[in-house]
């Protein structure tokens, strides 16, 4: 690409209707140049396949799991103390808690809560995020003023604290979880979309839209979007991992998903009174918080290069 | 050639155009004395059908601002701008856009003025879009392929980003755009200056071709003498937001009246080192002053080299016709009133 490019530059000449790029390749885009960079980033790809399986994972656990694990709620009170803090083994690859279950089925069906709350409180936050943030840079004056200084209000407060707040009012229960997630986490994409858009706002072919009397609607959809969309993308990515960790304290503190409904911050809860003792109990679903976390971030991470227009190897 | 051109109803008008910004001041900043910036001050102009209008003056004397303002891409603060017999200043919405379809623009940095996410294609093609011509997606593609033919691009790159290609090429892809409507007036926004000096000549040159085969008027932008003489019909002068002389281009080269003009004339290099050698640069002193706080009386005055003691009092000298169709707003103004700097050219 880059040898084409300085060629091109070198060989234009009055006569440029000759065949000075090479019209057998077929045309890329720039979503398809982005994803060749990203395929070449061996971290983003290794988080993007962990996020991937563990979504197949999630998904088809009614399939397989409750026939070769157990149910991931119930427990049997006739084989409970034998079943009970079983450590590792074939038969129980992460061992079992007190009440006998399953440690791996548990935290198979806590990917599904986290997951969830993951990517729906993040869809929430970006929807709030993207519309304020949208109002506050296009139309400026008075709306950013409004906007952005309400943002600065809700991130003046400790963030758990506020959404602990937001969940004594509403109650626990995983569907508020996203909900207060989802709702309280809007200032923080509101300003990033906000300046994306200010920048992208600059530009002169936003303005060669205008000299073409092209509508408001008609700029922000087809301009200044697309344009200011990769930032979201990233970030998004990475609050998503961000989310599964705050869903996590809040089930660990009490106030988030409700036993017997398994989430991985009440089984490290339950865990780590046996931490000397059977560590497998909290170190597994910690172990599966960090490396979903630490997926979702490396993805993140391996988008933000991908996506920079700026960086044009191939 | 010049004179012929120059009957019947301008196609544009600008008469007193005055666009002020107003600068940033802190909260406190008491709101009756706000600082303005002047960026055009009382400018009028005449564009007829069909000729080409250059605009020259140094970074910051509101050469862009005058365009943009024409475009309505940002309101005058005063004054009128009539294009095709209508007030440009009081369009509405409606009206704008179908104003829009007779005057387009072409931008200075072909980088920034082309939308990285969109092909070629679709970028040509969005004017027609917009105004809803060729409705027919066949024959719209055929329509922007025979334009990308016109400004010498392959039309089989239709398909390609802007980012395949060089800086001369995207502004061909620009041209393409503002001419995809056939419109009455093209405003050049510098738009060779951010290219080699190899390709501003291939530039210049379809810009004329283009102009002799759809009849476009253009008002052309630029801080380069060399390249506005290259294609213009008439030329004026700004400084400081003023308009300091306007002409056609051969008596302004050959006899410029305004000592502003002279200063900027003598720095244009001659391609002949025994020429270049032997005349007089002018060269001014001090810098240009704040657009903020402009000096009373002429602006140029602190920097003029014949300046008297009434050119720094009163009022700016107004644009007075010291020849038939050369204004001059200067209170000396003379053929080549600096001695021993006239200009061959």
């Amino acid at each position: 690409m880059t040898e084409e490019m300085e060629k091109n530059e070198v060989t234009e000449s009055p006569v440029t209707t000759d065949g000075d790029i090479d019209t057998s390749a077929p045309a890329r885009t720039l979503w398809g140049d982005a994803w060749s960079r990203l395929r070449r980033n061996k971290l983003a790809i290794f988080g993007a396949v962990w996020i991937v399986l563990m979504i197949l994972v999630a998904l088809t656990a009614d399939l397989w799991v409750p026939q070769t694990l157990g149910s991931p709620t119930e427990a049997d009170s006739t084989t409970m103390t034998q079943d009970s803090r079983l450590p590792p083994s074939p038969e129980h690859p992460f061992g079992t808690d007190t009440l006998g279950r399953d440690v791996l089925c548990r935290v198979i069906y806590g990917a599904r809560i986290s997951l969830a709350v993951g990517v729906l409180a993040t869809a929430i936050s970006t929807i709030i995020g993207l519309v304020m943030g949208a109002l506050a840079a296009y139309y400026g004056g008075i709306w950013d003023t409004i906007i952005m200084r309400l943002a600065d209000i809700f991130l003046a407060f400790p963030y758990i604290l506020f959404v602990i707040a937001m969940l004594a009012v509403i109650g626990p229960g995983i569907q508020n979880v996203f909900i207060a997630i989802g709702i309280l986490g809007w200032p923080s994409i509101a300003r990033v979309f906000r300046s994306a858009i200010l920048s992208v706002k600059e530009n002169d072919y936003v303005d060669a839209a205008r000299a073409m009397g092209a509508s408001d609607a008609r700029i922000v959809a087809r301009h200044i979007f697309p344009n200011s969309v990769a930032s979201i993308v990233v970030y998004a990515t990475m609050n998503i991992g961000g989310a599964i960790l705050t869903e996590s304290a809040l089930s660990y503190l009490g106030m988030g998903v409700v036993p017997p409904d398994p989430s991985w911050g009440i089984m490290i809860q339950d865990g780590q009174t046996y931490l000397a003792t059977q560590p497998w109990l909290m170190l597994m679903p910690g172990l599966a918080i960090l490396t979903t976390v630490l997926a979702f971030t490396l993805l993140g991470d391996g988008l933000r290069d991908a996506l920079d227009v700026k960086m044009k190897d191939a | 050639m010049t004179e012929t051109k120059r009957t019947g109803e301008p196609l544009l008008h600008v008469e007193h155009l005055t666009k002020e910004f107003p600068v940033e001041a802190g909260v406190f900043a008491s709101r009756m004395n706000k600082k303005r910036v002047h960026a055009v001050e009382d400018v009028s102009f005449d564009i007829y059908p069909g000729e080409t209008f250059g605009l020259v003056g140094e970074s910051g004397c509101g050469k862009s601002t005058t365009g943009r303002t024409i475009m309505r891409l940002t309101n005058p603060t005063a004054g009128k701008v009539i294009f095709d017999g209508k007030d440009v200043a009081k369009m509405n919405k409606r009206e704008l856009k179908e104003m829009r379809r007779n005057m387009q623009f072409i931008f200075q940095d072909p980088y920034a003025s082309l939308n990285p996410r969109m092909t070629i294609g679709e970028i040509v093609s969005e004017p027609l879009q917009i105004h809803g011509v060729m409705k027919d997606q066949k024959e719209r593609i055929e329509y922007v392929r025979s334009l990308l033919d016109i400004v010498g691009l392959n039309p089989e790159h239709i398909n390609r980003y802007p980012h395949e290609f060089s800086g001369g090429q995207r502004q061909r892809v620009g041209i393409a755009r503002a001419f995809a409507l056939k419109p009455k007036l093209i405003i050049c926004d510098e738009p060779v200056s951010a290219l080699d000096v190899s390709i501003q000549a291939q530039v210049l040159n379809l810009l004329s071709d283009l102009q002799k085969e759809y009849g476009t008027a253009y008002l052309f932008i630029a801080h380069d003498l060399s390249v506005v003489q290259h294609i213009s019909d008439r030329v004026a002068v700004m400084y400081l937001g003023h308009m300091m002389e306007d002409s056609d281009w051969k008596t302004l080269y050959a006899e410029p009246h305004h000592p502003y003009t002279q200063a900027l004339l003598s720095a244009v290099p001659i391609p002949d080192p025994d020429v270049q050698h032997a005349r007089k640069r002018i060269i001014l002193s001090g810098d240009v002053p704040s657009p903020i706080d402009p000096p009373a009386g002429c602006p140029f005055h602190e920097r003029c080299p014949i300046a008297k003691e009434q050119c720094s009092k009163g009022e700016m000298p107004e644009l007075r016709e010291v020849k038939p169709g050369h204004f001059c707003a200067c209170h000396f103004a003379a053929p080549n009133p600096i001695k021993g700097s006239s200009v061959e050219l």
